[in-house]
């Protein structure tokens, strides 16, 4: 990269320099220019935007959260009719995405692991398979696996009436799956809480086996108390209060069925196109973060004896992980972000929602600004949490 | 697969012979790869077994079971196989979109360019400026076959564009205008002046923050009421800028990294030498931080290429909502297998070339590095 300019002509220009020879100064100039452009830029758009709103007499605010929606919701996780407000219709929409995201990074990140082992499968057949995978999936775009996924289910499977039934009361067909939830009774309550506590306690567990380790050497079976603790625990309330087993059964009904629990056709396609998708993504990261640890660290584990299993537990996937967590992280973020193609297939989530809402009350300002709101909370969340996973396993240095 | 081959001793000598290849005889290549170990064997009797099943299957309704044009539709629902006849009936609206049906060679011609025209960019001996001619000129007359109006074409509007020429303009011009704006961005974000910096910043990660659709939701709803009164940019346009301010965001990131890879000897000799700013920045920096992230940055654009087809939800006519459309024909519902099977293949093969054009690239960017 040879420059010709000579480098003696501002050196020359120095003594009568004026004003603007000061780098300070010339700094200070410009950033008060480009801040002026982009004040008069937000002053300009934000005044064209009073006169056109007054124009089209579209009355601004948030007052429109509490006027009454008068549009159903296919599916909430909270209760809900057309006779509520908009703002629990928003609700709604939120908790629904963040279903739909906290399932699809879970399922996604399983998916993608599996696929990124099998590539460095020694069985031949399965690592191209997983190669193919990886290849087709990635260069599809996601909208068209979702409408395909989508097409799939409401158009290939049987009407209700001639539902498949994999397993007794388990109905498959063009309205999602329908499956038996246990019927009301105090006891699953019960049962829920204890499951609570069983978690939080395997924490407790885990972070004292560790800190005994550390301390005396001796080692745990945390594996083995944390699974007896987690089944055990919400098994023992269930027999306390008196083991309820009544279920509640989908029943064709009409058109469609009753009761039970339903995957609808469209939570199911954006799960599974969601999933596919994004582990096509994770299974390269998982890949390409076993292959960057060094191979002598898998030899010299097997040499002091470690079995194969705990090699990979201990000594592996600790350091892969290091690499992982960052680049999984943005993929996580992508989940979410592309969660929001639930629009296109009718899945109501928050985009979905407060898309209905805009048509519904011209409110479009306020509506985009509260989309962009929930997604910026969301990655910033995610990443929060993910930066202090990061810390967390980080290399300590001494 | 040189588990016996002896270890070369001296690697650095010129002398060495290469160390012997196993070459393993089919029957040992198999007992090596697929029955390994009994978890393996299982694997690999497993798979060969669901394979079994489904190619012939696939097989069926690809080829020997499917129907080929000339067929009608009622033919079509008769057999199991897919219904090829649909893609021929079809083929044009998916391609070209609502396109006047008699001038639909202009839009042909216009892909063609564009596809010759990434092609030839493709060729590293072409990157100079005369490439930039190049890109000048055919942009030119992509402009002049779709639009029309000049030379004795009729003019069409741009509302009637569609189908892989809307496709793939969205995502080139994108791609191009998008360019120089994330550099500035990437600039700013690395600028040592505040106000800079933070803009950037802001700008960067609130865009990266937040969806592609609510960008597209904002540009259709909301822009026409930014914009004063009487200035309208039609839909296409509106769709185009939330794709410009989406891929800046996104490139400046890339290019921020080509940025941070660049030794800070660099920049200090620029300084020593008593460049300018600008300068240092145009003559020395960017020449080498732009060549590092050209592969990156062909991942980005078959990023924006697959995100081309969220333009639909707000109402553009690209190549996803032509095969779309093509379905809302009633006597042709329900053939939504050939209509995306048909779609995938062409988004696919784009996506497929520049993922490996852009992994060959690496490697010889890489070896030209290590020289």
């Amino acid at each position: 990269m040879a420059t010709d300019s000579p480098p003696a002509r501002s050196a020359s220009s120095l003594p009568k320099a004026s004003l603007l020879g000061d780098p300070r100064l010339r700094g200070f100039l410009f950033q008060a220019l480009v801040l002026g452009a982009v004040v008069g830029l937000i002053w300009f758009l934000a005044s064209n935007t009073i006169e056109n709103l007054e124009r089209r007499s579209i009355a601004t605010g948030f007052h429109f959260i509490e006027l009454t929606s008068s549009f159903a919701i296919g599916e909430s996780l909270i209760n809900y009719s057309a006779a509520d407000s908009y703002g629990r219709a928003i609700v709604v929409g939120l908790l629904n995405t963040l279903k739909v995201a906290l399932a699809g990074i879970v399922l996604a990140t399983i998916l993608g692991t599996l696929i990124g082992v099998a590539r460095l499968s020694s069985n031949w057949l399965l690592a191209k398979l997983a190669a193919i995978y990886v290849e087709v999936i990635r260069n599809i775009p996601l909208l068209l696996q979702l409408f395909l996924w989508y097409s799939v289910i409401t158009e290939s499977l049987p009407q209700p009436r001639q539902a498949m039934q994999p397993l007794p009361n388990v109905y498959l067909s063009n309205r999602g799956l329908m499956i038996p939830v246990p019927a009301d009774h105090p006891g699953w309550t019960a049962v829920a809480i204890a499951m609570l506590i069983a978690i939080v306690g395997a924490f407790v567990v885990g972070a004292w086996a560790k800190r005994r380790q550390a301390a005396t050497g001796q080692q745990f079976p945390v594996l083995w108390a944390n699974l007896g603790l987690l089944i055990g625990l919400p098994f023992l309330v269930w027999l306390v209060f008196g083991a309820p087993t009544e279920l509640n059964k989908p029943v064709l009904g009409g058109f469609n069925f009753r009761g039970g629990a339903a995957l609808t056709p469209e939570l199911a396609a954006l799960l599974m196109g969601l999933v596919i998708y994004t582990a096509s993504y994770i299974a390269e990261i998982v890949r390409s973060g076993i292959l960057a640890v060094n191979k002598g660290q898998t030899e010299a584990g097997l040499a002091i004896g470690l079995h194969p299993g705990k090699v990979l537990r201990l000594i592996i996937l600790p350091q892969a992980l290091r690499i992982i967590v960052p680049p999984m992280t943005s993929q996580y973020l992508n989940l979410t972000k592309n969660s929001s193609l639930a629009v296109a297939i009718g899945y109501p989530d928050v985009v979905s929602v407060l898309n209905t809402t805009i048509n519904q009350t011209g409110q479009a300002i306020e509506g985009v600004a509260m989309i962009m709101a929930v997604f910026l909370t969301i990655s910033l969340s995610i990443s929060a949490f993910m930066n202090w996973y990061n810390k967390h396993i980080a290399l300590v240095e001494r | 697969m040189t588990t016996s081959a002896p270890s070369p001793i001296a690697p650095d000598s010129a002398t060495v012979s290469r160390p012997l290849v196993n070459r393993l005889g089919p029957l040992a290549w198999m007992r090596r790869n697929l029955f390994s170990t009994w978890y393996n064997a299982l694997l690999t009797v497993l798979i060969v077994w669901v394979l079994a099943q489904a190619i012939p299957a696939l097989f069926h309704w690809l080829i020997s079971n499917s129907l080929l044009a000339p067929a009608t539709s009622q033919e079509c629902r008769l057999v199991d196989g897919a219904c090829w006849a649909f893609i021929q009936e079809k083929y044009r609206l998916i391609l070209f979109g609502t396109f006047p049906y008699n001038q639909q060679w202009r839009p042909l011609f216009a892909v063609v360019l564009v596809i010759a025209m990434l092609l030839a960019s493709c060729d590293r001996r072409m990157w100079n400026r005369r490439l930039g001619v190049i890109w000048g000129v055919g942009m030119t007359m992509v402009a002049i076959l779709m639009w029309g109006g000049v030379l004795g074409l009729d003019y069409v509007e741009n509302s009637l564009w569609g189908g892989l020429p809307l496709t793939l303009l969205l995502a080139v011009v994108g791609l191009a205008v998008a360019f120089p704006l994330s550099i500035l961005l990437a600039l700013g974000r690395r600028s040592r002046l505040p106000i800079i910096k933070s803009l950037s910043v802001t700008y960067i990660e609130l865009i990266r923050g937040v969806p592609l659709i609510s960008l597209l939701f904002m540009a259709s709803v909301m822009l026409p009421l930014f914009l004063p009164v009487g200035m309208n940019p039609d839909k296409l346009l509106r769709a185009q800028i939330a794709f410009i301010m989406f891929a800046a965001a996104y490139l400046a990131e890339v290019i921020r990294g080509g940025l941070q890879a660049i030794p800070r000897g660099q920049y200090e000799a620029a300084d020593a030498l008593g460049l300018t700013y600008w300068q240092k920045t145009v003559k020395i920096i960017l020449p080498q931080a732009l060549t590092i992230v050209i592969p990156p940055i062909v991942n980005t654009f078959i990023a924006f290429f697959k995100d081309t087809s969220l333009v639909m939800i707000i109402g553009i006519f690209d190549l996803m909502n032509a095969s779309k459309a093509a379905l809302n024909d009633a006597e042709w519902r329900g053939f939504y297998r050939e209509s995306y099977l048909f779609i995938a293949v062409i988004y696919f093969v784009f996506c497929f070339f520049m993922s490996k054009y852009s992994q060959s690239l690496e490697r010889d960017l890489k070896r030209g590095h290590q020289h």
